[in-house]
């Protein structure tokens, strides 16, 4: 069944959509990561334009965000403070990203800017997946192996501002969550994700906040973020897809639940493998087609100068 | 349901030796939700009060959506990856243009008469930017007809029309599904030994209707209402849908 994109203005199987939502959500659900890293760039392999592909993203984690951090709330693992800290950050960040965005657009570079940075992220965050997993599933074989050392607070410390996060049990300054959802923002505008892969291990590993309250956090202050970033791809852009968003959105809905069911009877490490492996595998496509001489090295846009 | 026969049929025109009568097998395109390409059948006959010439008539139908200015961008290697690096401004660039001919291209219409009547793909694109080589500039302009003619967009369909009679004309023409709505317009020309001895202009409304009417008409006038809209709608099908998953499941 065919369906005509009212703002991506071409004509998509309906079904692939569905599909490809349904594919992305039960790995969301199998690995609790969210979907939009992966699913950006499926978005240009069917031909959906970068720009569209960006924007659409962000509206659906708007959403499937909050589908996830309802669960989150009930079990009381949100720390709303830290979430809040790290949301003006986000937002301040998204604006910078958004302008930065349409000014590359304006450039003819959007895609590439799109395209490289997903290269470049796709492959950090595969390639260290895919590390870890290997050395967890060799740890695992061999007992007694290194206890990975917790580094020291040091210049965390010595920083201003500080504030008081009960929730999370922590006495820091603002500055670095501040920088962190800046940081995170700016991908979130750029490249259509909510910023998960990098949020988690910063607020673990950076902020030292505890490991059930960082899903809830992260997942709040992704709403807000991708929502902002949203509406001013919508409002400057005009590239925000209600049609495609809304297809995307249920086929990955189910499938996040089937994911779910799926994970819990798995061997979580050797899965993860798989999923790194599948991140490069992505990578590696796009970092081809940047490479290798493309077919057609002209390209139209509309309007300009 | 293309078929939808509407017969445009003409009134008096200018007095001329060959008056073009016409009909399409729609005036109107509708872009609904489950759009996928249409087909245009365009028919007609040939009016004539003296006896028929001695030299052949060729019949040339040329479909054209609106002109928009478009930028072409060229990518080169820098620093090992493929980046645009030069671009290229057009004015005018209709966003269809289909030609079909009776005959081949340059039989039915000569090079001089291409240039007056514009009826080439090639002609139909208008651009005045200077500083740039002709040879180079040759170079956007055929990327310009050859990605759009790979997407349908652009047709030279020689030999398509099928006249009988030297008086009954009638050929069918493909719409791709990445249509840009506006108004189009059909263009009939009669041709002998390659002048240009009749014309006959139409248009044909090519519209997103319905909901995709809608959805685009808001996006672009109210943006930020469409942006909150977008946001609530996709909050709702995601709840909603992992709300039915969850009854689904329990049964």
């Amino acid at each position: 069944m065919q369906i005509y994109l009212p703002i991506a203005e071409i004509s998509v199987n309906a079904f692939l959509l569905l599909g490809l939502g349904g594919l992305v959500g039960i790995l969301s659900g199998m690995f609790g990561v969210g979907g939009g890293f992966l699913m950006t760039p499926l978005l240009f392999f069917i031909g959906i334009p970068p720009a569209v592909a960006v924007a659409t993203e962000a509206n659906v984690i708007v959403a499937s965000s909050f589908s996830g951090v309802l669960a989150h709330f009930r079990r009381k693992n949100v720390d709303i403070k830290m979430g809040t800290v790290l949301m003006l950050g986000g937002l301040v960040g998204a604006f910078l990203g958004v302008a930065f965005f349409n000014y590359l657009k304006a450039m003819g570079q959007v895609d590439l800017l799109v395209k490289l940075s997903y290269v470049i992220f796709l492959g950090i965050v595969g390639g260290l997946m895919f590390i870890e997993s290997f050395n967890a599933i060799r740890r695992s074989k061999k007992p007694g192996g290194a206890i990975t050392q917790r580094k020291k607070r040091g210049w965390i410390d010595a920083l201003p501002f500080k504030m008081r996060f009960r929730t999370s049990g922590l006495y820091i300054s603002v500055i670095p969550p501040i920088l962190v959802g800046i940081f995170v923002g700016i991908l979130a505008a750029i490249m259509g994700v909510g910023g998960g892969f990098v949020m988690v291990p910063a607020m673990i590993y950076l902020l030292h906040m505890p490991t059930k309250v960082v899903i809830g956090t992260s997942l709040y202050q992704i709403i807000f973020v991708t929502a902002a970033t949203t509406l001013m791809h919508a409002t400057t852009n005009y590239t925000v897809d209600v049609a495609l968003a809304v297809l995307l959105l249920v086929g990955g809905v189910i499938g996040a639940q089937v994911g779910t069911r799926l994970g819990s009877k798995m061997n979580g490490e050797q899965l993860r493998i798989l999923l790194a492996l599948m991140v490069l595998l992505v990578c590696g496509k796009l970092a081809l087609d940047l490479l290798i001489q493309p077919v057609e090295i002209f390209s139209i846009g509309t309007g300009g100068h | 349901m293309l078929r939808l026969s509407l017969l445009l049929l003409l009134a008096a025109m200018p007095l001329r030796a060959e008056e073009v009568v016409l009909g399409l097998s729609q005036n109107r395109i509708a872009i609904t939700a489950n759009f996928d390409g249409s087909e245009i059948l365009i028919f007609g006959a040939v009016k004539r009060e003296e006896a028929i010439p001695d030299e052949p008539l060729e019949v040339i139908i040329a479909i054209s959506g609106p002109s928009l200015p478009l930028t072409v961008r060229r990518k080169d290697r820098r620093f090992g990856i493929w980046v645009n690096v030069d671009s290229f401004h057009v004015d005018e660039a209709p966003s269809f243009y289909a030609v079909a001919t009776s005959a081949g291209f340059n039989e039915s219409i000569s090079l001089l008469q291409d240039a007056v009547h514009k009826v080439s793909v090639a002609k139909a694109i208008h651009s005045t930017k200077e500083g740039i080589d002709y040879g180079d500039r040759r170079n956007f302009l055929d990327a310009i007809i050859r990605i759009r003619e790979d997407n349908g967009l652009y047709q030279t369909l020689e030999n398509a029309v099928e006249v009988d009679e030297q008086t009954l004309f009638r050929t069918n023409i493909t719409l791709p599904s990445n249509l840009t709505e506006g108004d189009y317009t059909a263009r009939i020309l009669l041709t002998r030994g390659g002048e240009v001895v009749s014309q006959y202009t139409t248009s044909i409304d090519v519209r997103k209707v319905g909901i995709e009417r809608f959805l685009f008409k808001l996006s672009r006038e109210m943006p930020l209402i469409y942006g909150l809209m977008s946001l609530a709608i996709a909050i709702a099908a995601g709840w909603g849908a992992s709300a039915a998953f969850r009854i689904f499941q329990r049964d």
